[in-house]
């Protein structure tokens, strides 16, 4: 299979799905309004409601919902095959992740611009906004605890990626102190901190940075076995372990002090540039596959699964989560885009265009991991890597990176150069989100501090080093960090419980307008069916793998996951009993 | 549409994106920003128009006429309708 080919099967899916599913979407089911009056007109105060161009729109929301997860969960999920991966990201995006992106954004300019959490409370009830605000803590929890895991794997498999990934922190302090405190304006330091970036990108190969291993741990017993008595070979691993909780460690600490600086200093400078290694990625890899045109060597379903391999069905659903749906851009849509959203009709644009951005660079991994990879270590190698669920899982990212070097290579950049490149990429949108991860937990401390009464939790640093505290506990307490990739399908699971929520606010206010809701019940039930049946099994592997960790935070989860279902079943009763006395409150 | 006309569409989609990504999550930080700064004048320079002693008032007065506008929007943004006793007389 021609990579080439797997590729435009996937851009013409997700242009049909645009062109004619999304229309259908918008005229016959949320009839969007050209002449509505938006929030961002009804509301305009030039801070947050501002009317907005579409395209200016478009471009703020898909790098707001664009991040590391869309990359991480398919490198992971082609182990059972690049079909299943495929198909998933394709026709979730299409029929799932883009309805709800394009509905939480639509119902959030039908209610004055509220939040999906304040609609939740609104329209399915009081216990519910409690349900969203545990939901939103574990995803959080979850979230920081995994990119600190996928960050430091990078960084320990990467020595080169570290200068330039610690050397941009500094340059985009000094960008955000420009913008905001001098007259330069922003074009003249972003292009400055972008050439710095990449010469530090360039300087990475010849200034490779190894954390030394000051924890000094003793060869485990699963590492003694899996080296099969060879005590060399046990003790590099452990020295492995040792380096990674290091790395850990450190992010953590730096998460700390970037999630308490304000945004204008570190985050958005960071964001912005971030944006740009975004689009740079997606052009290399596009044209990568164009003038290399690799062979699709995954084979096309995995017949021949490692033992500890789960099967695909239903853990595909949860391991891609961010590339076909995800809950989290939900929370971006009814947050910020629906303030600026300048006319109904362009919802349609932002919200499901924003979510066939997200789709594509999903399939991007899909491609460098199934192609590209594959390349370098030829096919027996790519089976070798993928021999095991544990390794597919903490080697995804190391496989995208070297798939998309081999692409660059076909582009003209050195391998070893576009493999840091690639490597600084994932590495600074999993640490962007851990630093807006930890901001958000210490706000949920901190408001369920005021709610409480309790002073302490109100407390910006406190709550601080209780949100890095928990994320970091949770992150190694798994096999010394070494299990912290066993935390995706718990984080992929939570983050589909957030998308169903929100799928079912949107139902509920489609029932309350007397329209079809098959477009966003159907994935909501899909998403709870398969979400459930996923953490059951996970739950019993848990269980008998003895990870007491895994079973605590899977149990709870699991048990938000069947209040959810008791919630929405009782919401959608009570939405029919009022739709059969005819009680409807369109707006 | 000729191709060039749709071309210099696209091109112009094209750079509205970029500005998206660009200037739009500064703008509000920005805008904020400066509201901020502002309103701290409004204070400094007002500050017995909201029943705190203002030893420079008798100086600032002569500003009142440009800042009344000014003054409307800050206290539609704090949430109140209309302004707060003994203050500007704005609406």
């Amino acid at each position: 299979m021609s990579a080439i080919a797997l590729l435009v099967v996937g851009l013409l899916a997700f242009l049909t799905g645009y062109h004619v599913y999304s229309r259908y979407i918008s005229t016959r089911i949320y009839q969007l309004d050209p002449d509505f009056v938006t929030p961002a007109h009804e509301l305009e105060d030039g801070v947050d409601y501002v009317p907005t161009n579409r395209h200016v729109l478009f471009g703020h929301h898909f790098t707001s919902v664009a991040g590391a997860a869309p990359i991480v969960g398919p490198a992971i999920a082609v182990i059972w095959g690049w079909l299943p991966a495929f198909l998933w990201v394709t026709l979730g995006t299409i029929f799932a992740g883009a309805v709800h992106d394009f509905g939480t954004l639509w119902i959030s300019v039908r209610h004055r611009g509220q939040s999906i959490g304040t609609l939740t409370e609104r329209i399915v009830g009081d216990r519910a906004r409690v349900l969203f605000l545990l939901i939103i803590f574990f995803l959080l929890l979850l979230v920081n605890a995994v990119f600190a895991v996928v960050i430091a794997n990078l960084f320990v498999a990467n020595p080169g990626a570290v200068l330039p990934v610690w050397g941009s922190l500094l340059v985009a302090v000094i960008v955000g102190l420009l913008i905001y405190r001098t007259r330069v304006g922003i074009l003249w330091p972003s292009l400055g901190a972008l050439a710095i970036l990449y010469v530090l990108i360039w300087l990475g190969q010849y200034v490779p940075f190894t954390l030394p291993d000051v924890f000094g741990f003793a060869p485990s017993a699963a590492q003694l076995e899996a080296a099969a008595g060879d005590v060399t070979a046990a003790q590099a691993a452990a020295h492995v372990d040792g380096m990674r909780a290091g790395w850990v460690i450190a992010l953590f600490v730096y998460a700390f002090f970037a999630s308490v600086l304000p945004v204008w200093v570190l985050l958005q400078p960071r964001d912005y540039v971030n944006s740009h290694q975004l689009f740079v990625a997606l052009g290399i890899i596009f044209l990568g596959v164009l003038i290399v045109n690799p062979e699709v060597v995954a084979p096309a379903v995995n017949t021949t699964l490692p033992a500890d391999a789960p099967s695909w069905f239903p853990l595909l659903f949860i391991t891609i989560a961010c590339g076909a749906i995800s809950g989290f851009h939900g929370l971006v849509a009814s947050g910020t885009s629906a303030k600026q959203l300048n006319k109904e009709t362009d919802a349609r644009y932002v919200g499901y265009g924003g979510m066939i951005g997200e789709g594509t660079l999903a399939l991007t991994s899909i491609l460098a991991t199934t192609a590209g990879f594959a390349l370098v270590v030829g096919v027996d190698g790519w089976h070798q890597h993928y021999g095991t669920w544990a390794q597919a899982s903490s080697g995804a990212t190391t496989a995208f990176v070297n798939g998309v070097g081999v692409l660059a290579e076909g582009v003209g950049i050195p391998r070893q150069v576009a493999v840091i490149f690639a490597a600084v990429v994932v590495i600074s949108f999993a640490a962007t989100t851990m630093d807006t991860g930890v901001r958000l937990q210490r706000y949920i401390i901190s408001e369920l501090g005021a709610q409480y009464q309790v002073k302490a939790a109100q407390n910006r640093w406190l709550a601080t080093l209780v949100a890095v505290a928990s994320c970091a506990v949770l992150a190694l307490g798994i096999d010394r960090g070494a299990g912290g990739m066993r935390l995706w399908p718990l984080f992929g699971t939570t983050n589909q419980l957030t998308g169903a929520l929100s799928l079912l606010v949107v139902t509920l206010f489609l029932l309350s307008l007397k329209r079809k809701i098959w477009v966003t019940a159907i994935p909501m039930i899909f998403l709870l069916f398969m979400t459930t049946w996923a953490m059951v099994l996970n739950l019993i592997r848990y269980y008998s793998d003895s990870q007491a960790v895994l079973l605590a935070v899977g149990g709870a989860i699991f048990v938000l996951e069947l209040w959810l279902i008791l919630e929405a079943a009782r919401a959608v009763r009570r939405a029919l009993t009022r739709r059969g006395e005819g009680a409807g409150n369109g707006c | 549409m000729s191709w060039w006309g749709a071309l210099r569409r696209r091109l112009r989609a094209a750079r509205e994106i970029y500005e998206g990504m660009f200037v739009a999550p500064y703008r509000a930080q920005i805008y904020r920003e400066y509201l901020e700064q502002r309103d701290l004048f409004l204070l400094a320079g007002f500050s017995d128009l909201l029943g705190a002693p203002n030893p420079v008032a008798f100086y600032t007065l002569e500003l009142y006429p440009d800042l009344i506008e000014q003054f409307h929007q800050w206290h539609l943004r704090m949430g109140m309708e209309r302004p707060p006793e003994g203050g500007f007389r704005c609406c």
